[in-house]
């Protein structure tokens, strides 16, 4: 056991069982982050206080939710909305979060991928934001199924026909995983189950993982210059702060980052208070009916592109680049044969392969969202095809990369 | 031989937490299966005499849409033989019995008695009017649920010789 002596002030004794000036070290005062890196590094900031917001908010509409198919609904909108003393507000911060949050993590995703950030020792940081993506997504998809509206119900029949599999029809899966021939009160009681309890687990277990990963590459930086962080550190901590090219997180990085986020949350509840409908689909305001389709069923914005690279094809092709698009972001890392981990702008033609990819994708959503008419179709059909052959040609154009 | 001990306690550990795991994971398989409820109410009895010529009626099978779409003498005539199959006939009267779900992604088309035919606005697949698929996405014709005929009554949920002669011969798969 170590030793102990008489503790001189309350710090002294939590300190000295359980080390707090050595955790506040190695979290805060002692991690060191670039001092060229721009406003974008602070989207993971802005991404752990919406979190935040959602779990808060969450955990409000969690005390008047009923997860059962007769009363779900009017649970949201009748008790929580109406009934329930500053219910909107939770509902709606959670409802404006929960597409925001997206907004953010693409945000955060292209600027990994413009500033090379995934590259060479820095994969498993790619590999686990690709799971927390992912697992957002499921989350997202499970809370979007409580409301049991139209929207809820006939998402939820959609993306569980996909288990089926196309043409191999497993039936008996999709029955599996709804515990019935349809959405019904088993379905909806696990995915409420999955989206309080084993997904948040998951995506905190995951936030964990993503951070951890950061701790021996270290942050990149906007000229992916290699950075001695032990050499700087050592300059930092000698005094001489103006020529290290490293300053601590706590407080000094940090009040960056939370002015960024300041700027984020001003933006995010003027959306909370004014404009919260954008996150509220209003086919979702009909209860769920089983014996009638919403004439046009489309995804949240968030999950357009990927469904419009499901749509134009037959079944099994429509599956299996559907497929192909849920699991090609984690390949990155080596999908791109250049060692250059520099901005796209100083990449030659990855430069074009990056705008073209995004605007791809933005074209993408935007045919996702509308319905399934001529020209439309076509348009999205080849934006598909795009999305395909940009990865296919990856390797390529990298590999042809010069050192810069 | 201490090393041989541990080798043993090794393999019996490993033993004993892979019946435990797969114990477990088939407890955890068997828990999300429908429960008995859910299959046994999968039942539902139809009365065909009820139902006109050309107009589609909605009726429910677990809890899905059933469409029961009664031909007309001309709407017969017009069949060639893959049609004719996925018909059920009850005295004398052509019916087509289908999951009204399309077989894409499960949205529920709608019926055009003029055009005689099904449109799934989600994406664009068309069937005609005994559920064949005309216009892709859509891979196959609407499903035709298990059912037995009794009399004037169609059982739905259980599987008739009718029924039976369909899945052999391709004109539906078994749901």
């Amino acid at each position: 056991m170590a030793h102990f002596t008489k503790a001189t002030s309350v710090h002294d004794w939590v300190n000295q069982r359980l080390g707090i000036d050595t955790v506040r070290r190695v979290m805060a005062t002692e991690y060191w982050i670039p001092k060229n890196i721009n406003f974008l590094w602070a989207m993971g900031m802005v991404l752990a206080i919406t979190f935040a917001l959602l779990l808060v908010s969450g955990i409000f509409l969690l005390m008047y939710y009923q997860p059962n198919i007769h009363t779900a609904f009017d649970s949201v909108n009748y008790t929580i909305m109406r009934e329930v003393e500053f219910g909107w507000l939770w509902r709606h911060i959670h409802g404006v979060a929960a597409s925001v949050v997206f907004l953010v993590i693409y945000i955060h995703m292209f600027t990994g991928i413009y500033y090379g950030s995934y590259k060479k020792g820095r994969e498993m940081i790619w590999i686990s934001g690709m799971l927390l993506f992912v697992t957002f997504s499921a989350e997202a998809f499970s809370g979007y199924m409580l409301p049991w509206g139209q929207m809820s119900y006939w998402a939820g029949m959609v993306i569980t026909n996909i288990f089926s599999l196309g043409g191999l029809h497993a039936n008996g899966l999709v029955e599996w995983i709804r515990g019935d021939y349809v959405p019904a009160q088993a379905f909806l009681d696990r995915f409420f189950m999955l989206h309080v309890l084993l997904l948040p687990l998951a995506i905190i277990g995951l936030i964990g993982l993503h951070f951890g990963t950061l701790r021996i590459p270290h942050v990149n930086n906007q000229d992916g210059e290699e950075i001695d962080f032990e050499a700087e550190a050592k300059k930092y901590k000698s005094g001489n702060k103006a020529g290290s090219k490293v300053i601590a997180f706590a407080n000094d990085f940090m009040s960056k980052d939370m002015f960024v986020v300041s700027i984020f949350l001003i933006f995010f509840f003027y959306l909370v208070f004014y404009h919260y409908d954008f996150a509220m689909d209003p086919v979702n305001f009909d209860p769920a009916d089983g014996l009638k389709t919403p004439t046009h069923i489309y995804p949240e914005w968030y999950f357009l592109w990927s469904y419009e690279i499901l749509r134009p094809f037959s079944t099994n092709v429509g599956l299996m680049a559907f497929g192909f698009a849920q699991v090609i972001f984690f390949l990155l890392p080596f999908l791109d044969k250049s060692p250059n981990a520099v901005p796209a702008n100083r990449r030659g033609l990855f430069a074009v392969w990056f705008w073209a990819m995004l605007i791809d994708m933005i074209v993408l959503t935007a045919m996702g969202k509308v319905p399934p008419i001529e020209p439309y179709g076509t348009v999205g059909f080849f934006a598909a095809l795009t999305f395909i052959g940009l990865w296919i040609v990856l390797p390529i154009i990298t590999k042809l990369e010069k050192k810069a | 031989m201490k090393n041989g001990r541990r080798g043993f306690m090794g393999k019996a550990f490993g033993a004993v937490t892979g019946v435990g795991a797969v114990a477990s994971l088939y407890a955890m398989k068997k828990t999300w299966d429908p429960l008995p409820s859910v299959r046994s109410a999968g039942f539902t009895t139809l009365d065909m005499s009820v139902y006109k010529e050309n107009e589609l009626v909605v009726e429910k099978w677990r809890g899905k849409p059933i469409f029961v779409l009664k031909q007309s003498a001309e709407m017969v005539a017009k069949q060639n033989e893959a049609d004719k199959a996925r018909n059920i006939v009850i005295n004398g009267s052509h019916y087509v019995v289908c999951i009204g779900l399309c077989t894409h992604l499960g949205c529920i088309p709608g019926y055009d008695n003029k055009k005689e035919s099904f449109l799934c606005a989600c994406h664009g697949g068309m069937y005609d009017a005994t559920g064949m698929v005309t216009k892709a996405p859509p891979p196959r014709g609407l499903d035709i649920p298990p059912f037995k005929i009794d009399g004037n009554k169609l059982v739905l949920g259980e599987e008739g010789p009718e029924y039976k002669k369909m899945v052999e011969n391709g004109t539906t798969l078994r749901v």
